[in-house]
């Protein structure tokens, strides 16, 4: 990853992503189908709603029966964290016009959005409309792609596990985790190290008592508390 | 499509927009308070090591969550692959194959 930030580089620098979006795409294609969902619902879902891990949730409350208005408020706090992201993301897009911004506030994913963290790193602190917009739109497609491919398949791949590609999405937050460890100048790495295991407890000992979802959420917020306080300590 | 799937189709997709589109238009009109971007400064780091921890534990309602050790194994290929090549693309390939011979020689 260099410092351009044209849409071509876009393209490049997404595309270690794509795995990720690849193995969790045709899995989730594979559990849609096995969870008999059609094939314009299986299309609604990655292109309309877009929600990655939330498509999973609401596929087996699907399955369940559960009512419309408990699935969709489900959904909303899945994604909560979308809105920690996006007002974070965001700060580097405010010379850009509203429709610019709501373009890309529209396709803001996990991935996407720890991508352009490690490309500020590259860039001393910026970003680009072009640049954003290139790795959004290949995520986008990409993970539509390959739900569809995954729903077609379905009754074909007895065992897609064995693969190892379900390990992908794991292995890409490693890496991009990794890259902004050593890469965040303004925080240091001693710092963020310290955060990372505050997170990893915190997460650990929340997923006792909390979904997996929300104990996301409660690691994430107190990390951020505790890293406010430690960074006033130094 | 049933109407139902309809329904939740366009209900999920509102909530899941207004979630990422929102603090777009509010940061854009708006300035942030000083504590908020202090804040917003760790969100990268924490929230990557939070995903990155869904992947490496297992989760059982109302007791203490145990380690997912084969996906723990298979990381440790990948993250020396990140510490020598500082490639994400070689973190993912490197991660691929240690699962995929994991399984494959069922460790």
């Amino acid at each position: 990853m260099d410092a351009s930030l044209t849409f071509r580089s876009g393209i490049k620098d997404v595309l270690p992503t794509v795995f990720g979006y690849i193995g969790v795409g045709l899995a989730f294609g594979i559990v849609a189908h096995t969870s008999h969902l059609g094939l314009w619902m299986v299309a609604g879902l990655s292109f309309i709603v877009y929600a990655g891990s939330a498509q999973f949730i609401i596929t087996s409350m699907l399955l369940a029966q559960d009512p419309i208005t408990s699935i969709i408020l489900s959904t909303f706090l899945v994604n909560s964290r979308m809105i920690l992201m996006s007002t974070s993301l965001a700060q580097y897009f405010r010379h850009e016009s509203l429709t610019r911004n709501i373009l890309l506030g529209a396709l803001v994913t996990d991935e996407t959005f720890a991508l352009a963290m490690n490309k500020q790193n590259q860039t001393a602190g910026k970003l680009s409309f072009a640049w954003q917009s290139a790795a959004n739109l290949i995520a986008y497609l990409v993970w539509g792609v390959a739900t569809l491919v995954g729903a077609y398949l379905g009754g074909l791949i007895k065992n897609p596990e064995q693969f190892g590609f379900d390990f992908a999405l794991t292995a890409m937050f490693i890496g991009l985790v990794y890259l902004q460890l050593i890469s965040d100048r303004k925080l240091g790495v001693r710092l963020q190290l310290l955060v990372m295991a505050f997170v990893a407890l915190i997460y650990y000992f929340a997923l006792g008592v909390i979904s997996e979802n929300m104990a996301l959420l409660v690691a994430t917020a107190a990390g951020c508390l505790f890293g406010m306080e430690m960074k006033k300590c130094r | 499509m049933s109407l139902t799937e309809l329904w939740i189709i366009l209900g999920c997709a509102v909530v899941t927009l207004l979630s990422r589109v929102l603090p777009f238009v509010f940061v854009k009109q708006l300035q942030m308070p000083e504590w908020l971007l202090s804040f917003l400064t760790f969100v990268p780091i924490t929230i990557m090591t939070a995903l990155t921890c869904q992947g490496l534990f297992i989760a059982h309602p109302g007791h203490l969550a145990t380690v997912n050790w084969e996906n723990l194994w298979a990381a440790i290929p990948a993250t020396l692959a990140g510490i020598l090549t500082k490639s994400l693309l070689a973190v993912v390939v490197v991660g691929i194959a240690a699962m995929a011979c994991l399984r494959y020689f069922s460790i």
